[in-house]
């Protein structure tokens, strides 16, 4: 592939981890993955009125383990957000996330880029979140189905810095980070089954510069190979001349909490 | 017999010494429900073979000798409770139809000592209200005079108490829905410290504001019934790891050396002139009583109202996003897609001021108006509290009016929001420092209409604030006067 040298591609990633704990989040529902629909609920997964959340200590235990693992900085005081949106397998109709006060901040994880070289990417912050339920659509007429088995299963969510410069390293960086996730045993790291799910934030901005250029942002990469594409330079380089031309995510995803829009008409990426 | 003389306290010792039983208790009260509501609609549902299977219960409990100071108790519990498959509408046609699966942790524990649940109390929808009048089941009538409200929104809990149709009833205080109700029907509320009492299965209006508390005809009374209901719940991570002292025998009929402050914002110019007379005179009787009265200041009172009606239709809009039409709850007719789906379900199954609230509180949390609003008003809600942490360094209790006016004619606020929300005046700020306070009764207007004073105290004291309460109660006879009916 052809590389410009004028220009650099930024990246950025978010991964999505579900954490392998006995039970979800804010209840004492099982998070075994493929049970029959619905089965594996209860009225704080279906957001019955009355209902309070109360957080796993496994959950904590496995993003300190994770936070201690990218020497990162471990909140004693951390807090829980909502954020609001309507989506008919999000229960509440909010997320529960972090967002001012995440549990960890500032790790950093060393990766070998494919030349060989050493290079250290800044973990901006990790953060525990609910997952939403699934919508099914597929062979269904005149109706959507809903299983809330998945709500409520505890998700990390890992923000690097954009440090990345090329798809090359944004692989490199994934295969680290899940090798270590699956050596603390937190989470399985199996992205078919959305158990490790990546976002990346891109842009490209002319060599030298210090600005990060217009962000696209790229949902559920669900592959590490799917990864090494939107790095691509070229690829990079058209998006700065033809940001229309990109699948443009929802935003910052960052935005100020608690957010009340929904998201836009025909996402069918779901919650993130 | 006629239920509506008797107290919780001397019930109790009746049903001890076998001069009634829990069912012939609970069906005279079933009786005087059948025949009194219809005209004050306290109750939406009436549960009468539960309350009879639970008062038998009650009898074999009474028999075994393991009965609670609550077994066999004819009670009326606020409908935003959720009960195991008895309705539960907190008022809205979203949820008029809606059986719980599961208990509330309230209703479990007053079960579980025996306590004998006649029914489901009216309310305002989703307790937003201060008047009764925003129930999808109507209005309830005042007892003391059908063409008034009784206060909201624990309406139907005070009308019921005030009528005699149960020996004590639950609500709940976001903003004084116990407290300002109590005054108004001329009973006694109290709504305890945020955290004594679980919000487990509580239907959820500002989540940071809530808590349930008793409501009664006396301090005693409510003592026990707070008993009952408080402590640390596994499944409600904000109530609070504390021991619950024994209420009933913290009760003292003295105040010797009690220093309580009178807040001299509490007493505008405007005020009606009866309920500063009878202010003037409660502060007497807590004299001769023995306490020490000094006035004290709370500086920031004035911007309670502002402040409330940020954060608590900030709270409910997010609370309220749940009632959507997917999985529970009222769902509109054949709709065309997700969003018509969601529109109309939410404006056909929400009142007027439920709406209201959720859309106050969608914009105060937008992006942009965040810091503005919701965040500023946070920072003035701290200051709020700060007066009450300064004032309580030299004070025990805090006695102030509960409600600026007596109960009011039906129809009268209810298309001036704003004229309704002063109606909290007095009681907002408690909630929003998360103390405890009780209203009960001090006097009479000139036609005979309640009045109520408010007693405030530091975090978890809710033993001062119930003994003061005896205090005065053994001193007066206020809370003893009932309405003919």
């Amino acid at each position: 592939m052809a590389h410009d040298p004028l220009y650099e591609t930024v990246i950025g990633l978010e991964v999505h981890a579900q954490m392998r704990t006995q039970s979800k989040i804010f209840c004492g529902c099982s998070t075994t993955f493929g049970a029959e629909a619905n089965t594996q609920i209860c009225p704080v997964c279906a957001a019955l009125p009355g209902v309070l959340p109360v957080l796993n200590t496994e959950l904590v235990q496995m993003a300190i383990k994770t936070g201690l693992a990218i020497q990162g900085k471990i909140r004693e005081r951390s807090e829980f957000s909502r954020k609001n949106y309507f989506y008919p397998d999000l229960p509440a109709g909010y997320q529960i996330s972090q967002f001012e006060l995440p549990i960890i901040e500032q790790g950093e994880l060393h990766v070998v880029t494919d030349d060989g070289n050493k290079k250290k990417i800044g973990i901006t912050r990790i953060h525990m979140e609910v997952d939403a339920g699934k919508s099914l659509h597929e062979g269904i007429q005149g109706f959507s189905w809903i299983d809330l088995n998945r709500t409520g299963t505890p998700l990390l969510e890992i923000v690097s810095e954009p440090d990345l410069r090329s798809s090359q390293e944004a692989g490199a960086y994934l295969k680290k980070l899940r090798s270590i996730l699956r050596y603390l045993q937190v989470c399985d790291g199996n992205m078919e089954e959305g158990s490790f799910r990546c976002d990346a934030n891109v842009s490209v901005r002319k060599q030298g510069q210090t600005r990060l250029g217009t962000r696209t942002e790229l949902k559920n990469l669900n592959s590490i190979r799917r990864c090494r594409c939107p790095g691509n330079p070229t690829l990079g380089r058209h998006l700065e001349h033809h940001p229309s031309h990109a699948r443009q995510g929802r935003g910052p995803r960052l935005s100020l909490f608690p957010r009340t829009r929904s998201p836009p008409a025909g996402d069918s990426s779901g919650p993130h | 017999m006629d239920p509506s003389q008797l107290t919780l306290v001397q019930t109790q010792s009746m049903l001890r010494a076998r001069q009634i039983s829990a069912r012939e208790l609970a069906i005279a009260f079933l009786d005087r429900i059948d025949r009194i509501n219809p005209d004050i609609n306290a109750f939406i549902t009436v549960d009468r073979e539960g309350a009879l299977r639970a008062a038998q219960q009650a009898d074999e409990r009474l028999h075994q000798g393991n009965a609670t100071p609550m077994t066999g108790i004819p009670i009326g519990v606020k409908d935003l409770f959720c009960t195991e498959n008895l309705r539960t509408t907190c008022g809205s046609k979203m949820l008029s139809r809606f059986i719980p699966p599961y208990e509330s942790t309230v209703t479990r524990k007053l079960k579980e000592a025996g306590a004998v649940i006649l029914g489901k109390t009216n309310m305002d929808e989703f307790a937003m209200g201060s008047s009764n009048e925003t129930s999808w089941f109507g209005p309830v009538k005042n007892p003391w005079d059908p063409q008034r409200i009784p206060g909201g929104s624990s309406g139907g809990s005070a009308a019921a108490l005030a009528a005699g149709l149960a020996l004590a009833t639950i609500g709940t205080d976001t903003g004084g829905s116990i407290r300002q109700p109590a005054a108004l029907t001329g009973i006694t509320g109290l709504k305890p410290t945020y955290g004594r009492v679980s919000r487990y299965g509580m239907i959820a209006f500002a989540s940071s504001l809530d808590q349930a508390g008793p409501m009664a005809r006396s301090a005693e009374d409510a003592a026990v019934v707070l008993q009952c209901i408080a402590g640390h719940d596994a499944q409600d991570s904000t109530s609070i790891r504390a021991d619950v002292p024994d209420y009933a025998k913290t009760l003292y009929p003295r105040m010797d050396a009690i220093r309580i402050g009178i807040p001299t914002e509490y007493r505008p110019d405007n005020l009606l002139p009866e309920i500063q007379q009878a202010l003037e005179k409660a502060e007497q009787i807590f004299r001769d009583l023995g306490a020490v009265l000094v006035p004290v200041s709370l500086p920031h009172t004035r911007y309670a109202i502002p402040t409330y009606y940020i954060i608590a239709p900030a709270e409910a809009s997010s609370n309220l996003a749940r009632y959507d039409g997917i999985r529970f709850g009222y769902r509109c007719q054949d709709p065309v897609d997700l969003k018509d789906l969601y529109t109309r379900t939410r404006t056909e199954g929400f009142g007027d001021e439920v709406k209201r609230r959720i859309m106050l509180g969608t914009y105060v949390l937008s992006s942009g108006y965040y810091d503005a609003y919701y965040r500023k008003a946070q920072k003035v809600r701290r200051l709020i509290a700060n007066d009450f942490h300064e004032a309580f360094k030299s004070v025990d209790l805090l006695l102030t009016p509960t409600t600026p006016t007596t109960a009011f004619p039906l129809g009268d606020k209810i298309d001036d929001p704003v004229a309704m929300y002063l109606s909290d005046l007095f009681t907002i700020n408690v909630n929003l420092a998360g103390l405890p306070g009780i209203s009960i009764p001090c006097g009479t207007d000139a036609q005979g209409l309640p009045i109520g004073m408010q007693l405030i105290a530091p975090i978890l004291k809710e033993e001062n604030l119930l003994s003061a309460a005896h205090a005065f109660q053994t001193a007066t006879t206020w809370h003893q006067r009932k309405p003919e009916l």
